[in-house]
């Protein structure tokens, strides 16, 4: 069939599938079935290619910021914005870009990618740029061992045929730069001594951080102060303010500005860049901020371990009615046991004022054992927030929630205020 | 008058530690100091000396790499280890060092990694991971729950008694109905989740043994477990 008429097809069937409310995912099944190769002979066919981003943390993230910073660069992007991070994603997201003839008008695509997921996608569509994040234990009920996961961004660092962005303060993820094949270059983004210690592995859980390495970083994030950061790039220091909070997402700021970078080479414009990461906003749940009732409501979205643990380190209780949400769908980790690899010790001076979700005792036992006091404790996540507004309506709260806990609460606060949507 | 003390060592928390193994040690920790004793904890890795004043041992899990690292040490630990089991000290052992303490670990590439056999059990990797939550029952300490992950497919010698029998999940190795295994004050499982916050009667008794052992009586505290005791009322509801 030609082009154009599966095009054609794949957006009227996108159309009539949202009409109906459904799912993303749909009509890149459709697409499938008819033309498999329309996905990869779209996106091989842009002058810069393929960027996938990977990783266990910071993903959705990390691709807005990279979107955006490659926008500032002139670039036209294309994105799985809606963060259908797997292949058929892809294919729906683009069905929603290109036009009746079957024409993406973009020179990149940037696609965030889980690591399963992404080891197919690059196996047919091979990427010419690759953006490591980190391998943390984030259900490992899915995914098996960590290094399963490791070898599985491995991989995709296999496939890449341009340029692999590591992180070189990831133990599993430094290596691969090792066992690139001919031809695959490979760039770091890092911390500075003083930061490094801020970000533990699921290694160094319970052990002091191992500090020695030796690869050059094209970025690095020398420090933080409270709406700065500072980057140590091309052999100087640059200040930029930020809208984005909390360590990590910084971090991760600079896993984009090194990955941009290396994809502007000669249209390389230092000074928009920089502007453009200032005005960056987080993903939806990665620290958010809305209103309600005159003050601020911040959703922190956690996952595992090491990003509930920076997380409390990013943001402070102090002065903010603190709430927890864990449920354990399938898509938050059906395995409580990373609730004790978080040490809940920076909430022992305030409490927390209430605890919801499926898993909400889990969490409260949890807390017990930090001897940090537990306010309230429903699994019915709409009346937590219900108790949380009615009981502390002049404090501005926090919401640590897991992934489908999240989308809850944004339902029940679409309700009651304005709440960004999302497609 | 100075506290009675309790030793707590844990074993290769560097190799061996993942699925929220903190929260067994840090509950017995907890429980402990709320029944009245003061604990000392120590950590044990590939290379340390071992300390002569253990009074609980804990052991978690680790991937095969994991496993690989604490292989020889574990060995030259064994007659120690032996020793202090066969003297009734308490231990606990989760997922890979309770496969540790069985005769061998197969590994899916057919490379054997030695146990020290505390346990009269051997381990082989079996063709899929084993995943979810699981309820098992023990005469003891009622039903336990919490969540199993694991390749090895243990089994158990006729000598051996199961920690439990299973009510739901797969266990030991999905086939003859048992979980864990038990010798003198020794218990190995692949239960997680963390295993003791919600089930505080496994925790208990092991202090109880301890205390027995060491001071000749124990008077437990009643400790408030409404947490633990809703979150097995939940978890017990949980599909696999």
């Amino acid at each position: 069939m030609p082009k154009p008429h599966i095009a054609a097809i794949g957006k009227v069937v996108r159309h009539v599938t949202r009409l109906r409310g459904g799912g993303s995912a749909f009509p890149g099944l459709v697409i499938e079935k008819i033309d498999p190769d329309f996905t990869r002979d779209t996106l091989t066919s842009l002058p810069y290619g393929v960027v996938i981003i990977s990783g266990t943390n910071g993903k959705t993230t990390t691709t807005k910021m990279t979107v955006e910073l490659l926008e500032s660069q002139g670039f036209k992007v294309f994105t799985n914005r809606t963060g259908s991070n797997f292949a058929r994603g892809v294919t729906a997201a683009l069905l929603a870009d290109i036009d009746y003839r079957g024409n993406l008008d973009a020179d990149v695509a940037v696609l965030e990618l889980d690591e399963a997921h992404a080891v197919k996608f690059v196996d047919s569509i091979p990427p010419k740029y690759s953006l490591l994040l980190n391998v943390m234990r984030d259900q490992l009920d899915r995914f098996g061992e960590i290094d399963t996961t490791a070898g599985m961004l491995a991989h995709i660092a296999a496939a890449t045929t341009g340029t692999v962005v590591l992180n070189r303060e990831d133990p599993r993820i430094a290596p691969i730069a090792d066992i690139l094949p001919e031809g695959t270059r490979s760039e770091f983004f890092g911390l500075s001594e003083t930061l490094r210690s801020k970000f533990p592995s699921d290694d160094d859980l319970h052990r002091t951080v191992n500090s020695t390495h030796t690869r050059d970083a094209d970025v690095i994030l020398q420090r933080i102060d409270t709406n700065t950061a500072v980057f140590h790039m091309d052999n100087r220091e640059e200040t930029v303010q930020l809208k984005l909070k909390g360590v990590y997402n910084i971090y991760n700021a600079a896993a984009a500005l090194a990955l941009t970078r290396t994809i502007a080479a000669e249209r390389y414009n230092k000074k928009a860049l920089l502007s453009a990461l200032s005005e960056v906003r987080p993903a939806f749940g990665r620290g958010e901020t809305l209103t309600l009732d005159g003050q601020p409501v911040e959703l922190v979205l956690v996952k595992n371990p090491s990003g509930f643990r920076l997380a409390l380190e990013s943001f402070a209780p102090d002065g903010y009615a603190t709430m927890i949400a864990i449920n354990d769908n399938y898509a938050d980790g059906r395995d409580m046991s990373w609730l004790w690899d978080v040490d809940f010790d920076s909430l022992r001076n305030l409490g927390v004022a209430q605890v919801g979700g499926v898993r909400a005792y889990d969490m409260a036992l949890r807390l017990q054992y930090d001897e940090v006091e537990v306010v309230d404790v429903t699994t019915d996540v709409s009346k937590a927030l219900v108790n949380l507004r009615n009981k502390y309506p002049t404090q501005p709260k926090r919401i640590f929630c897991t992934y489908t806990a999240m989308l809850k609460l944004r339902a029940s606060l679409g309700k009651i205020t304005e709440v960004e949507r999302i497609l | 008058m100075t506290k009675r003390q309790l030793t707590i060592v844990q074993l290769y928390p560097d190799d061996m530690n993942i699925y929220g193994d903190w929260g067994n040690v840090l509950t017995l920790k907890k429980r402990a100091e709320w029944h009245g004793f003061d604990v000392e904890l120590i950590d044990y890795n590939v290379g340390d000396t071992f300390p002569d004043n253990a009074d609980i041992l804990i052991g978690g899990g680790g991937q095969d790499s994991g496993q690989l690292k604490v292989q020889a040490d574990l060995q030259k630990l064994a007659p120690t280890l032996q020793a202090l089991a066969d003297d009734d000290t308490p231990m606990l052992m989760i997922c890979g060092l309770y496969q540790l303490f069985g005769r061998f670990f197969k590994t899916s590439k057919g490379q054997i990694i030695d146990g020290i056999g505390i346990f009269h059990a051997e381990t082989h990797a079996g063709p899929e991971r084993l995943i979810g939550n699981i309820v098992t029952h023990n005469e003891q300490f009622g039903d336990i729950i919490g969540y199993e992950n694991h390749s090895g497919q243990t089994f158990i010698d006729s000598d051996m008694q199961p920690l439990g029998t299973i009510v739901r999940g797969a266990g030991n190795n999905g086939q003859d109905e048992t979980e864990g295994c038990m010798y003198r004050n020794v218990i190995g499982t692949y239960l997680h989740g963390s295993l003791l916050p919600k089930n505080p009667a496994i925790a208990d008794a092991l202090i109880e043994e301890a205390a027995k052992k060491k001071f000749g009586d124990f008077t437990p505290t009643v400790i408030e477990d409404r947490f633990a005791a809703k979150a097995r009322e939940v978890a017990l509801k949980r599909p696999r």
